[in-house]
Formats: C-alpha cells, sequence, structure tokens
C-alpha cells in the first residue's frame, strides 16, 4: 500500500527483534543460533524462529562447520533493504515539499487577498 | 517506546494554522498524499486511503491542532490497528515565529513491550535516525568487513 518494493522483505525488518539479530550477525560474521541466543534480550526459540524469516526472505543464509551452523548476512540483500528505506524516506520527502508548495501557496493568496481589501461588489 | 522507521522535517513559510489545514483537510491531503482520501479529522474515525488500485483503512488517533495529528496505517484488514499490527504517522507542527512552522513526520511501527529496560535503551540509542540510518550503518559495516 506504500509502495514498499518487496512487502517480505520489509515485513522482515519491521520486527526489532529480528534487526537486533541482524545487527548481530554483521558485527561479528558467522555464529551459531547459541552464540546468538547468548545475546538477546529474547529467547533461544525466538532466535531461531527470526533466523528462518531472515532466511526465508534472503538476508540470512546458513552454512555447516563441523558440527555447528553458523549463520551469515547476505550483502546484496541487505542493500536491496537499504535501498527499500532510502525510498521510503525520498517518499516522505516529496510529501513534505508538496505539502510546503501548498501551504505558501494558501498563505501567499491569502495576504494578497488582504492587501488588496475585500472583493468589489 | 515505539520503533522509529523514520523522521523527516521541513521548514514552511506558513503559520500553523495554515499548514494545518494542508496536513489534515481530506481535499487537501489528496494533493499531496493519497488519491482517494476518505477520512474524518477526528480521534478514532476510520478513514480510507487509496493509491491508484490500492489501498486501505487508516484510523486517527491524535487530533491536536494546530500542533499533532497521528494516524495509524498499514494494519491487516478487518482487525482494529493497535500498536503492535500498524505503522503511525505522526505530524507535528511547531511555529517559528508568526509566519513559519517546523513540519515533521515520523512513521513508527512496533512497540518494545516486552524488551528489559536496558535492552530499549540501547536500542533508542541505535535507533535514534530511525531504520534508514540503521540499515545504511548495517550495510557500510558489511561492505568494509567483506573487503577486509
Amino acid at each position: 500500500m506504500t509502495a514498499q518494493p518487496d512487502d517480505e522483505l520489509w515485513s522482515a525488518i519491521a520486527d526489532p527483534s529480528r534487526r537486533r539479530v541482524l545487527d548481530l550477525l554483521v558485527s561479528n560474521g558467522g555464529v551459531s543460533a547459541s552464540w546468538l541466543a547468548g545475546r538477546v534480550p529474547f529467547s533461544r526459540q525466538a532466535v531461531s524462529k527470526h533466523l528462518v524469516v531472515l532466511e526465508e526472505v534472503g538476508l540470512v543464509s546458513r552454512r555447516k562447520q563441523g558440527r555447528e551452523v553458523l549463520y551469515h548476512v547476505v550483502g546484496d540483500r541487505l542493500d536491496e533493504a537499504t535501498r527499500a528505506m532510502t525510498d521510503l524516506a525520498a517518499q516522505w520527502d516529496r510529501r513534505l515539499d508538496t505539502i510546503k508548495r501548498i501551504a505558501e501557496a494558501t498563505h501567499a493568496g491569502a495576504k494578497e487577498k488582504k492587501r488588496r481589501g475585500p472583493d468589489p461588489k | 517506546m515505539a520503533d522509529l522507521v523514520i523522521e523527516r522535517e521541513i521548514l514552511i513559510e506558513a503559520p500553523a494554522e495554515v499548514v494545518w489545514r494542508t496536513v489534515t483537510e481530506p481535499d487537501q491531503m489528496s494533493q499531496w498524499f493519497a488519491d482517494r482520501v476518505e477520512l474524518v479529522v477526528e480521534p478514532g474515525a476510520h478513514g480510507y486511503m487509496g493509491f491508484g488500485d490500492q489501498g486501505g483503512p487508516v484510523v486517527v488517533e491524535t487530533v491536536d491542532p494546530p500542533n499533532r495529528f497521528s494516524f495509524r496505517w498499514n494494519h491487516p484488514g478487518g482487525e482494529e490497528p493497535v500498536a503492535g499490527n500498524s505503522m503511525l504517522v505522526e505530524f507535528t507542527l511547531t511555529p517559528e515565529g508568526g509566519e513559519r512552522t517546523r513540519l515533521r513526520v515520523t512513521e513508527s511501527g512496533h512497540e518494545l513491550r516486552d524488551w528489559p529496560e536496558a535492552e530499549k535503551e540501547r536500542y533508542a540509542d541505535e535507533h535514534r535516525g530511525g531504520w534508514a540510518e540503521f540499515l545504511d550503518r548495517l550495510a557500510g559495516l558489511l561492505a568494509e568487513r567483506q573487503s577486509g
């Protein structure tokens, strides 16, 4: 409805807990779900659920290393998300610019009318 | 505490009352926002915004002329929009002298209700500029790590 290019990607990032997981993955590279669970204010099960959602939209990929599964951020997909946010910001900037134009024109028109006095009958 | 998605502002050479009407009157809203705006500017009023062949319900939250106007949108159809299932769009109008108004818009999402206080504070610090800055920082950090 707000012209976001990719609803699934959007709703994956809309959750603050998932952004926390993303942040940890970017800052620390390949880490396991239990490592993440030790660093977030929510449960190990919640971490697993968030990883599934992030994996489904392609923001995160998993790699097996020995007996452990390590999670990584997919850079291209993160760039897409960043672009979607930039677009949203640009959309609001355009709206604010239009509000400014309308309000300033209205105000200038009202002042002009006042200066000329009431319309002659 | 709400989860700030985006925050933008602009300085307008018109009194707050004029800006207020531009922001809240449905026939003016349709010039800068949606193609079709059906809205009664009253707290709790349900309305509709259409964008071409798409659109959805909105619910007015705060009406405090000429300073604050907010509504919720992007919530699942049929459900009552509340914090957690919708986005809150909030306009703040601040007069700067008699002829000038600073207009700020924020769009925010989930409430971080279940988080411990310390985590909320850390989150607020990290997200002061909204998700746009947060994602930008992440993308930059990742690029740095991958090239280094």
